[in-house]
């Protein structure tokens, strides 16, 4: 599979960047796009170049360190992470336009490496529990509704990669900030601090400069882990009441 | 097990020191109603509220406006009728101006929290995608210039029907007269038609956004708010646009 390759690149956080293409050979179909961008690096190293920038880890789609939008969609064409989609999903002769996430909370560090440091911020408003909660308690210690158990977990799901926030028109960090809420506000053990938990982590989202929520649902289209639009509804609701 | 009320309880006193000592955010010293305004989510609510209050405004507006094809008696006395409404506890026309003032302050709401919420919407995306491609619907995309289209109508609106100062006819106390002569003219049918086709949109978003922002929608509700804000919209369009087609093609003269 040979392929066309048009990536930004910018040496620093300062410095202007730009669309370079690249061309790229010898892929198959059952690499990964981590690793079709690994040859190219490879190829680069040699030639003496920069090679590109970009965030990963566990490359097995738990981890949420991998952030690039192929082709203007965040973590690319499938409902997965980047480290996930194969390239299976592409084809030979294709151009494939790769951009950092865009979001004036999460300035460019460098290519596609950007700071999400901004999310940490948001977690730490509120994201978690206060009390020491020990080691696991046993699984009938504390009664919790099976429907709450389900959806908290769903929602925990959410891995803070930040490509609802590429996705969204606005940059907005709504359904990341929703995720976390609905997980520790549905379970007794976050019920305690829900009130101030909900009106922290809001007001943390509205200082780090992301943009308000217009509905429009493009986060929900874009997580890698299926959280819905209606974590935001349940954020919305959380925070009226929290009054 | 014996820890669990211990946890409980320290939870809450945690809970209890976060409020009053500095942990908490700078917005927990501001007034409540502050600390709604100046989030983004409280801002969206006030958004919702006011718009609600115009959407039931426009439901009976409509219904009234279709007075107009029982003949000039029953629109012109349907009129009159609304000056006199809450009297003798209210004087004359008062209902009226109070009705004209809530609106004018439902009007203001939401658009100065449309405008603050766009702009910063706007910062937060300072530097676009060079991949373009088109993002949610069209109704989703248009509400920001659906919104100023609408701000314009409403301005021309009161100049044409209720200041009657652009109106050709301009007769006070006789509606049916002014309306059937505003349509004869092809710019006032236009505005009027593009502007009602801008409503229709406006509210299909509007509503079911109005709905989720107010945290009243849940996945079991989600497809009858749609499909009552497609309901809405449709009714609204269809319902304001009778009026000048039946003047245009002549069905009300």
């Amino acid at each position: 599979m040979n392929l066309t390759l048009r990536i930004w690149r910018q040496p620093g956080p300062d410095a202007p960047g730009e669309m370079t293409v690249y061309q790229v050979g010898g892929i198959t179909e059952d690499m990964s796009f981590l690793e079709m961008l690994d040859i190219l690096n490879e190829e680069l190293i040699l030639r003496g170049d920069q090679p590109v920038a970009f965030d990963h880890d566990c490359r097995e789609g738990i981890c949420g360190a991998c952030s690039m939008v192929i082709n203007g969609r965040p973590h690319g064409p499938e409902r997965t992470t980047t480290c996930q989609l194969h390239m299976r999903h592409f084809t030979d002769g294709d151009t494939i336009d790769v951009e950092p996430w865009r979001s004036a909370a999460f300035p460019v560090i460098k290519d596609l490496v950007v700071d999400r440091s901004a999310f940490d911020r948001i977690i730490g408003a509120g994201g978690y529990i206060t009390a020491p909660t020990g080691s696991a308690p046993d699984a009938h210690a504390v009664p919790v509704p099976k429907e709450a158990a389900d959806r908290a977990f769903e929602h925990a799901e959410c891995i803070g990669c930040g490509a609802c926030v590429a996705a969204c028109p606005n940059g907005s960090a709504m359904l990341f900030t929703a995720a976390k809420v609905v997980h520790l506000n549905l379970l007794p053990q976050g019920a305690p601090e829900r009130r101030s938990r909900v009106r922290s982590m809001v007001a943390a989202m509205d200082s780090e400069g992301f943009g308000g929520c217009t509905n429009t649902g493009e986060c929900a289209t874009a997580c890698p882990k299926g959280i819905g639009l209606d974590a935001i509804g349940t954020l919305n609701r959380e925070f009226l009441r929290a009054r | 097990m014996a820890a669990l009320p211990t946890v409980v309880f320290m939870a809450l006193t945690s809970e209890r020191t976060e409020r009053s000592s500095e942990r908490g955010t700078p917005a927990d010293s501001r007034s409540a109603v502050a600390v709604v305004w100046n989030s983004t989510v409280g801002k969206k609510a006030a958004m919702a509220v006011s718009g609600l209050v115009l959407l039931g405004y426009l439901v009976l507006h409509m219904i009234g406006n279709l007075k107009i094809f029982f003949g000039p008696a029953d629109l012109n006395g349907y009129a009159a009728w609304l000056r006199t409404i809450g009297q003798p506890f209210l004087g004359h026309e008062w209902f009226l101006w109070i009705a004209r003032l809530v609106l004018l302050a439902a009007v203001l709401v939401h658009a100065t929290a449309a405008y603050q919420l766009s702009r910063r919407d706007l910062r937060a995306r300072p530097t676009g995608y060079r991949h373009r491609r088109a993002r949610s619907s069209y109704a989703t995309r248009t509400m920001r210039w659906g919104g100023v289209i609408l701000a314009l109508f409403i301005v021309w609106h009161i100049l044409d029907l209720t200041t009657l100062t652009v109106n050709p006819k301009a007769e006070p106390g006789h509606p049916y007269e002014n309306v059937v002569a505003s349509f004869h003219t092809w710019y006032s049918g236009v505005i009027y038609c593009l502007a009602m086709l801008a409503l229709g949109m406006h509210v299909r978003h509007g509503f079911w956004s109005a709905a989720q922002t107010l945290g009243l929608n849940n996945p079991r509700r989600d497809r009858a708010l749609k499909a009552c804000a497609d309901l809405l919209a449709f009714a609204l369009t269809a319902g304001f646009l009778a009026v000048p087609i039946a003047v245009m093609t002549g069905a009300v003269k």
